[in-house]
């Protein structure tokens, strides 16, 4: 913002900054920051945030994920390994491929999800959600695999939106037009050279980008630079938090708890539990809950994450009574709330908003199997004027926004 | 293609209006056609590429009033419907500047920075309005009951509104009659002092009607642009990715999912009537169509007093159209640009050009714009409202390129001897003149010009006198007077043939509310 822009601001934090940090702190408008792996990272940088939301759906948004945790996995066994470890099919992952999929414990509850890059035959960075490095060498044991903490040392940016390519084409030495969705590319932004995945946490066209941290300050700039004309918009952690829910794309933490870290076993969850049915490969090898997971599959899970959307004349209706329009989420929200079916509790939403470039109340729910069917309809909890109240929704299919430009290639 | 003559209904326009009654029309089982006579669809709300790589808004360039009920009706996010939020309102001052900030912290701390008293009224003035507006509402989402006629319904519906009425309050009754009835100064001067500000808050009440700051009448035109709003916000303007013609587009397209048949470059000559009754029409080209119904998109002067013939037309209802007051009064100057606008008050790159700038320093500054249209002139100083579309919405220009939109009053239809080319660029001069005054960049970054007068408006786009809203939103043509009285329920006194354009209630704008009630009325009618 250009206008009596006060300059004198600084800071004192003790938790971990990235390496961005020179200039996001400076781009901050509210000074405001969510703790993420203990980093500092920015909610939005404009004083409102959705700017930056509309920028991921109709520029470009670029967004510090350095905080991302990053491991780098390579050796001999490192196929072999990482098959075992996740619920994916590895040996298929070919060389500058991408997958994303969760792993588990030994019953078949979710511990994290993440992406798996084949950088070479041999060497595959993985990035997790939390901290794994105790989970993954205890699992290599025995095998010829070295495992690297990669966090810091690599810096990363996503880029998303639909002018994302248009910028990257512009800097890179490569046009990466052919670039198809969740694989990879080595090239170089000037003298920079960068990996560049298509993946993203937004459901749209975009990239990621991973490079030296040494690398990281002057990667922003040129994108900065040469992103202006296209709309390239500096973008914080509430405008993505409303994308990755219209991409239904779960968040440890708030969509589900991780087996190591959940109290009771009622908060855990599997795959199939997670909607993520799609990654667990019962037809591979031996991996690590697969025999809990084959069992869950013979007898269908109990639960299954589903998108609901709630629907607007009857809570119009509701907000009429007391005079007011309804009262839409402005951001994201993260609080469990409760599903009915009558006088049952069908389940829960764990996380919604209202969606600008849809036009729709959406959220992500947990729904016990016999709710979860496309169509069903069941009761929102919503409190209109500090009374609770119950309002229609009915259970979507998933992702509610879901462009082909996502996917296509020029 | 004889085989297909035949169908339930036939809209005439493809402006957005018409769209949206063909898209409902067909969402409710008929076989629809949409007649365009232009190569394009979208009427006003239409994007062109007028200078190789440069799309411009070349008629309305924002959009507020939508209805969300059409955008959830239609699946409009599904056909490309993407608002992006206007970011600010900016009015350039000699030496100074008014900003007005999507933040709050922002607006009150740069209203108090010019009146300490105008920063607190503004957060109330901003509550009255959207109370008003939520007690507005209703009314203008039905058809509006006529106190001269007090059929069953009629009376019904009044005594809804009565109720309606009671429950809003009588401080807030107060303010809506005061809106009815006052000119935008008078209604603003009782809130605020500073005059830039009251000057740009009315402007909107001025927008596409003959009428200056001080007329009586111009607060309703500034309610009626209050009504705006995006995602429960009210008085949220925002700009449709790929121009205002997308907006359109995606109606379209929602018309032929639900089975509607769209034909361009079909200009309608004539309405064929037989026995008092609608049947079809007549192109230029000498094709017929027959329908049980035809609904025209069209303003009620161009419907009635072009393409019906007048003997199938009572004398009075011919005469009421021939008063309906449909003055032009604004012109439109579109630029191609090499870069921004470099604003001496406030210079550089900023999110203040991510917004509308408004060209509206002070009452008397729009007065006297006015005081110029009133004895026939365009104004040498005009008011403008210019946003620069490329700056929300980078594929409006090549990359570093921009497009600016300049909505101009005034400029009336009626000026002394005619508009002629010596005219036209008289009046663009005018406009980058006063541009360039703010902006002193501004003469060395067009790259190109398109100025259009209200003649042109008229011309090209079917408007007549190049009125935006298909006839003034003055309170003597609104509601059940609008456009006829008797006649305001989309029904015409031949039978069959019906209106959905913005010269019927609620009025212009992009609202698609006429084009929704006037449909919903035909299938509730339909026999």
């Amino acid at each position: 913002m250009s206008i009596s822009v006060q300059t004198q601001f600084t800071g004192a934090t003790s938790l971990k900054v990235t390496p961005f940090h020179e200039r996001t702190s400076v781009l901050n408008q509210s000074q405001e920051w969510r703790r993420w792996s203990g980093y500092l990272s920015a909610t939005a940088y404009d004083l409102t945030h959705d700017i930056e939301y509309y920028s991921i759906r109709t520029k470009a948004a670029l967004l510090d994920i350095t905080p991302l945790h990053k491991y780098i996995i390579e050796g001999p066994d490192a196929e072999h390994f990482l098959d075992r470890l996740v619920t994916r099919n590895i040996r298929l992952c070919k060389v500058h491929q991408v997958m994303y999929t969760p792993w588990c414990d030994e019953d078949g509850k979710q511990i994290d999800d993440g992406t798996i890059q084949r950088l070479e035959e041999n060497r595959f960075r993985l990035t997790s959600a939390e901290p794994n490095m105790e989970w993954l060498t205890q699992n290599s044991a025995g095998l010829e695999v070295d495992i690297f903490e990669d966090s810091t040392a690599t810096a990363s940016l996503a880029l998303q939106g639909p002018n994302s390519r248009a910028i990257l084409n512009s800097v890179a030495d490569e046009n990466i037009d052919s670039l198809k969705f969740f694989w990879l590319t080595d090239l170089r932004i000037g003298d920079i050279p960068v990996v560049i995945s298509r993946t993203g946490y937004t459901g749209d066209l975009g990239y990621e980008l991973w490079t030296s941290q040494d690398n990281a300050l002057p990667l922003w700039d040129r994108l900065t630079e040469a992103g202006a004309q296209f709309g390239i918009t500096h973008t914080g952690l509430h405008a993505l938090d409303m994308a990755r829910i219209e991409a239904a794309l779960i968040l440890l933490d708030v969509d589900y708890i991780s087996a190591q870290h959940a109290a009771i076993d009622l908060r855990k969850s599997s795959p199939y539990e997670l909607g993520l049915g799609w990654t667990v490969k019962l037809n591979k090898n031996n991996f690590i809950g697969k025999k809990a997971l084959e069992e869950e599959h013979r007898n269908g899970p109990e639960w299954q994450l589903k998108g609901i959307e709630i629907e607007w004349e009857p809570l119009e209706t509701l907000y009429r009574k007391v005079d007011l329009p309804p009262q839409l989420p402005g951001m994201a929200w993260r609080t469990s709330t409760p599903l009915y079916s009558g006088n049952e509790q069908a389940g829960y939403a764990t996380s919604g908003c209202w969606s600008p470039i849809l036009k729709k109340y959406i959220a992500l729910a947990h729904l016990k199997t016999k709710y979860a069917r496309e169509g069903t309809p069941v009761q929102f909890e919503v409190k209109v004027e500090h009374f609770r109240k119950t309002t229609p929704a009915r259970v979507v299919k998933t992702p509610f926004y879901n462009p082909e430009r996502k996917r296509s290639c020029p | 293609m004889s085989m297909n003559r035949k169908y339930d209904a036939i809209v005439i326009g493809g402006g957005h209006n018409g769209l949206t009654a063909a898209a409902y029309l067909a969402r409710g089982g008929k076989k629809v056609l949409v007649l365009e006579r232009r190569h394009v669809l979208g009427g006003a709300a239409v994007t062109e590429e007028i200078f190789p790589g440069f799309k411009f808004t070349v008629c309305s360039y924002v959009v507020s009033l939508l209805k969300p009920n059409i955008i959830r009706d239609l699946q409009l996010p599904r056909f490309g419907l993407e608002l992006i939020p206007l970011e600010s309102t900016f009015t350039p001052l000699e030496g100074d500047y008014l900003i007005r900030w999507a933040d709050h912290d922002l607006t009150r701390r740069e209203l108090y920075r010019h009146s300490p008293r105008d920063a607190e009224a503004y957060d109330r003035f901003g509550k009255t309005m959207s109370q008003i507006g939520m007690a507005v509402r209703p009314i203008l989402n039905t058809i509006a009951p006529d106190p001269t006629k007090l059929g069953l319904s009629g009376t019904r519906s009044l005594m809804q509104l009565g109720r309606h009425f009671r429950s809003i309050g009588s401080d807030k009754f107060e303010q809506l009659t005061k809106l009815m009835t006052m000119s935008s100064a008078d209604f603003l001067d009782e809130w605020f002092e500073f005059e830039p500000l009251k000057a740009t808050m009315s402007a909107s009440g001025i927008i596409g009607t003959f009428m200056g700051p001080r007329s009586p009448g111009s607060a309703y035109v500034m309610l009626h642009h209050y009504m705006g709003n995006i995602d429960g916000v009210f008085r949220a303007w925002g700009f449709q990715r790929g121009g205002t013609g997308a907006v359109s587009m995606a109606i379209a397209r929602s018309a032929e999912h639900f089975g509607a048949e769209i034909m361009t470059e079909a200009d309608v000559r004539k309405i064929i009537v037989g026995n008092g009754r609608a049947t079809g029409v007549a192109l230029e080209n000498g094709d017929e169509f027959q329908a049980d119904v035809v609904v025209s998109g069209l303003d009620p002067k161009r419907t009635f007093l072009n393409l019906v013939d007048a003997s199938d037309l009572p004398d009075d209802f011919v005469q009421s159209v021939k008063n309906f007051r449909i003055r032009g009064s604004s012109g439109k100057v579109n630029l191609a640009l090499d870069g921004l606008p470099d604003f001496t008050s406030l210079p550089g790159d900023g999110p203040h050009l991510g917004g509308a700038i408004s060209i509206s320093p002070d009452y008397d500054y729009i007065e006297r714009a006015y005081d110029d249209a009133k004895h026939g002139s365009f104004s040498k100083r005009p008011y403008i409202d210019i946003v620069i579309p490329s700056v929300l919405d980078p594929d409006m220009a090549p990359p570093g390129k921009h497009v600016m939109s300049c909505f101009v009053q005034y400029a009336p239809y009626s000026i002394t001897g005619g508009w002629d080319d010596g005219k036209r660029e008289a009046f663009g001069d005018a406009v980058v003149n006063v541009l360039a005054q703010f902006a002193p960049n501004m003469k060395d970054i067009i790259l190109h010009r398109q100025v259009l007068t209200p003649w042109d408006i008229e011309k090209k786009f079917g408007l007549t006198e190049g009125n935006i809203f298909h006839g003034e939103l003055s309170l003597q043509q609104l509601f059940f007077l609008r456009p006829v009285v008797k006649w305001a329920d989309y029904r015409t006194p031949v039978r069959k043939l019906y209106q959905c354009g913005s010269g019927t209630h609620p009025g212009g704008g992009i609202t698609g509310a006429p084009g929704e009630m006037a449909a919903k009325k035909i299938l509730k009618e339909w026999r």
